[in-house]
C-alpha cells in the first residue's frame, strides 16, 4: 500500500525502532570518546542541547503547524531561571546540580503556560505575529528588569557546588557531556512518544486542518495551548542544560536571533520528519562553532543555503534522505549515485568560485589595511587583481554550467526510477 | 421525541438577511432532505445549526439542549455531527489516522498524552470498523490527499460518522460525482446512517428521493414546505418555487 508514498517507510516497525533507538544511545555514549578534544565535547553537548530545542520547536511547526518567531523566549527564560537556582543553590539552597536543567523546563513550561495562552489563541498568520510581539515584549523586558536578567552583563554562576555524588562534580566538561546526553536521551524519546498520543496526533489534525477538528469534538485551542506548554517544558530543559553548560546568561537567549537560529536550523534539518530536528541541531552547532571560525562571511552562506533549501527541498535534509532511501530499498540507488557524484562536483565547483568572491569583497570591506591578499581554500587571492577575479568569476561560472548540464541529467534519471517504482510496485501488487 | 428544531431562526450577512425566520422540528430517526434553488440559504442553515455561524436571532434546539451560539465542537459533543460540501479532511494524515482522531473525543481520550494511541484498543477497533463500512479498508494506510475524489467524500461522511452522534448534517454528499458513483454513494450513506435523525442538503433528486423520508424546501431563507416526498411534490407553492423543471423531474424518474 505504499502505491502514493513519496518516501520510505520502514518495516517492519519495531525491529528497525529499536535498532534506531539502540544506535542513537550508542552514539551518545561513544561520541565524546571520538571527538575527545575539549572543543568536540563542547560542542557535542551543545549538539545535545539543540537537539532538545529544535525538536521542541518543530511540535510546533511540524507537528502542530504552528509558525512560532519567539521560541527562544522559552529557552531563555528556562535558561535564566535554572541560573537563578543554580546561584540558589551556590548559596546553600539543597537543589543538586542534576536537576537544574528541570527547574529550566518547568521554568519554560510556566512562561509558555503564562504566555501561552494569548499566543495560541489564533493559528496561522494571526499566531505568527503575536509570537513575534511576544518575543520584543520579552527581550524589552530583558533590558529593563536587571536583577532578574542582569542587564548587559547577564547572570553567571558556577556548577561546581554542593558535595560530589559519585564523584560527579560536574567540574570537567565529560562530565557535562553526559549530564546532557542523559537528558537529550529521555528528552528526544519523550518527545518522541508525544507523536504517538491522542494529543500528538490531534495535533497533526490541527496543523492539517483546524476547522474540521472543531467539529469532531476539539477545542483547536486547547490542543494548541496543551502543545505549546509541552513544548515549553522541553524548550526549557534545553535552556536550563545551556545555563549548566557555559555558566553564564546574558539577554541574547531571548533574543531573535536565536529564535530565528531554531526556525532555520530546523525548517534545514525537515520539519516534516520526527528526527529531521536532530539533523538541523547538528548543524545548527557546526555552522555556529565552524563555519563562524572559518569566515566572517558565514551567516551569509547561512542564509543562501536556506533559500536554496526552501526553493529546491521544502523536505529540508530529511526528507531528501527518506526519499533516498526509498530508492534504496527498491534497489535503484545504484542507478543515480553517478548522477549525485556530478550533482556535488560541479556543485562543489561553482560554490568554490562564489566563495571565492564573497570572501574578497569581505576582505575588501572588513580587512583592507591588512593589504589586498588573501588565502582561500589553498590559494593566494589579490582581492585588487583583475586576474583574481576574474578566475573566480570563471570558476562559478563553469561550476554552475556545469551543474544545470548535471541537474538534468539527475532529473532524468530520477523520473526514470519512479517510474520503475511505479511500475515494481503495480507487479508486488498483482502478485 | 424532537430531535432538531429551529424556532424563527435569522441570519443577516451585514444589510442582507439570508436566513428569514426559518422553522423546522425534526423528529428522531427521521431522514430529511433539504432542497432549494441556488442562495436558498440551505448551507447557511447547516453552518447555523452546527456552530459554525452565530444566528442572529432565534433558538436552535438539539434534544433538550439550547445550541445556538454554542462553539462546534461543543455542539458536536452534544450529539450533532456534520460534513461539508468541499471536502474537510486532514490530508496529511492516511485514512486510518482521519478515523482514528475522529473517534478520539467520543471514547473519551480527550487531550490526554500519557498513553499510546497503539494501546487504545476500543479506538483503533472502531476506525478499522468503520474503514471497512466506508469500503476504505484497502487504503487503509494512503495519505488522504492522495485518494480519488470520490473515496475523499467516503471519508468525509466516515469522519462524520465516526463520533457516533445521533443527528448528523450531510451538505450535498454527493456533489460533483459521477451518475454511478452517486448510486453506489446513497446506498453507503443510507447504510452507515440507519437508525440516526439525518439531514441533507441535495441538489440531485434522485438522491432525495433515494435517502429521505420528509423532504423541507427552503426558499429565500424560509422553510416554505415540510412534509413527505408525495405531498411536497404536489405541493402548488413547492411547484412553483422549484420542482418545476425539467431536469428534477428527470432526476426524479430516474430514482
Amino acid at each position: 500500500m505504499a502505491l502514493t508514498k513519496t518516501h520510505y517507510e520502514f518495516k517492519p516497525y519495531n525491529v528497525a525502532r529499536w535498532m534506531i533507538w539502540s544506535l542513537f544511545t550508542l552514539v551518545l555514549w561513544v561520541a565524546p570518546m571520538v571527538f575527545s578534544s575539549n572543543l568536540g565535547v563542547t560542542m557535542l553537548s551543545q549538539m545535545g542541547i539543540a537537539m532538545i530545542a529544535c525538536l521542541s520547536y518543530n511540535m510546533l511547526l511540524g507537528q502542530g503547524g504552528m509558525l512560532s518567531f519567539g521560541h527562544a523566549v522559552y529557552t531563555g527564560l528556562g535558561a535564566y531561571l535554572a541560573m537563578h537556582a543554580l546561584n540558589a543553590a551556590s548559596s546553600g539552597a539543597p537543589i543538586p546540580v542534576t536537576l537544574i536543567p528541570l527547574v529550566g523546563g518547568l521554568g519554560g513550561m510556566f512562561f509558555a503556560f503564562l504566555l501561552g495562552y494569548v499566543t495560541t489563541r489564533k493559528s496561522g498568520t494571526t499566531f505568527a505575529m503575536i509570537t513575534l510581539g511576544m518575543a520584543e515584549l520579552v527581550f524589552a523586558m530583558s533590558l529593563m528588569f536587571s536583577e532578574f536578567f542582569g542587564g548587559e552583563a547577564g547572570v553567571s554562576g558556577n556548577r561546581v557546588v554542593g558535595q560530589a555524588f559519585w564523584g560527579i562534580t560536574y567540574g570537567p566538561p565529560l562530565q557535562v557531556y553526559y549530564l546532557t546526553a542523559a537528558y537529550t536521551l529521555v528528552s528526544v524519546a519523550l518527545m518522541y512518544a508525544f507523536t504517538r498520543t491522542p494529543l500528538g496526533r490531534i495535533l497533526n489534525a490541527v496543523r492539517d486542518n483546524p476547522e474540521r477538528v472543531e467539529f469532531i469534538g476539539y477545542n483547536t485551542q486547547h490542543v494548541r495551548y496543551i502543545s505549546f506548554i509541552i513544548a515549553g517544558f522541553f524548550a526549557g530543559i534545553a535552556g536550563g542544560l545551556a545555563t549548566v553548560n557555559f555558566e553564564i546568561v546574558t539577554a541574547e537567549v531571548v533574543g531573535s536571533a536565536r529564535s530565528g537560529a531554531y526556525l532555520l536550523f530546523t525548517f534545514l534539518g525537515g520539519a516534516t520528519f520526527f528526527f529531521g530536528p536532530i539533523i538541523g541541531a547538528v548543524l545548527m552547532v557546526l555552522a555556529f562553532v565552524l563555519l563562524s571560525e572559518f569566515t566572517k562571511a558565514w551567516l551569509l552562506y547561512l542564509g543562501l543555503v536556506f533559500l536554496f533549501m526552501v526553493m529546491f527541498a521544502p523536505g529540508g535534509i530529511s526528507s531528501l534522505i527518506m526519499m533516498n532511501l526509498r530508492l534504496a530499498s527498491f534497489g535503484r540507488l545504484r542507478q543515480i549515485w553517478v548522477a549525485y557524484v556530478g550533482l556535488g562536483l560541479t556543485a562543489l565547483l561553482g560554490l568554490a568560485g562564489t566563495a571565492a568572491m564573497i570572501e574578497m569583497i569581505y576582505h575588501l570591506q572588513l580587512n583592507a589595511a591588512m593589504g589586498p591578499e588573501l588565502k582561500f581554500a589553498g590559494v593566494t587571492l589579490n582581492a585588487l587583481s583583475t586576474g583574481s577575479w576574474f578566475g573566480s568569476a570563471f570558476v562559478m561560472i563553469t561550476g554552475f554550467g556545469l551543474f544545470e548540464l548535471a541537474r538534468r541529467q539527475y532529473l532524468h534519471d530520477w523520473d526514470d526510477t519512479q517510474v520503475f517504482i511505479e511500475k515494481e510496485i503495480k507487479r508486488r501488487e498483482a502478485l | 421525541m424532537i430531535a432538531l428544531q429551529l424556532k424563527d431562526l435569522r441570519k443577516n450577512f451585514g444589510k442582507t438577511e439570508i436566513i428569514r425566520g426559518a422553522n423546522l422540528e425534526v423528529k428522531a430517526g427521521e431522514r430529511v432532505a433539504i432542497i432549494g434553488p441556488n442562495g436558498a440559504g440551505k448551507s447557511t442553515l447547516f453552518n447555523l445549526i452546527s456552530g459554525r455561524f452565530e444566528p442572529s436571532s432565534g433558538e436552535i434546539w438539539l434534544g433538550e439542549h439550547r445550541i445556538d451560539g454554542k462553539k462546534p465542537f461543543e455542539i458536536n459533543r452534544l450529539g450533532l455531527s456534520r460534513s461539508f460540501q468541499i471536502t474537510n479532511i486532514f490530508p496529511k494524515l492516511s485514512v486510518f489516522e482521519n478515523l482514528r482522531c475522529a473517534v478520539l473525543w467520543k471514547l473519551g481520550y480527550k487531550y490526554t498524552f500519557f498513553e499510546f494511541l497503539a494501546d487504545l484498543e476500543d479506538a483503533n477497533e472502531a476506525a478499522e470498523k468503520l474503514m471497512e463500512e466506508i469500503r476504505l479498508d484497502k487504503k487503509r494506510d494512503v495519505l488522504a490527499m492522495n485518494l480519488t475524489y470520490a473515496e475523499q467524500r467516503a471519508l468525509e461522511i466516515g469522519i462524520t460518522i465516526a463520533g457516533g452522534a445521533d443527528v448528523i448534517l450531510l451538505d450535498e454528499p454527493t456533489a460533483g460525482m459521477s451518475k454511478s458513483e452517486t448510486k453506489r454513494f446513497t446506498q453507503l450513506i443510507r447504510q452507515v446512517t440507519e437508525g440516526k435523525t439525518l439531514l441533507t442538503v441535495e441538489h440531485d433528486m434522485g438522491v432525495v428521493f433515494g435517502l429521505a423520508d420528509k423532504i423541507a424546501v427552503v426558499v429565500y431563507g424560509e422553510v416554505i414546505a415540510f412534509d413527505t416526498p408525495e405531498a411536497v411534490r404536489a405541493n402548488p407553492k413547492v411547484q412553483e418555487a422549484y420542482l418545476g423543471s425539467h431536469v428534477a423531474e428527470h432526476q426524479a424518474a430516474a430514482a
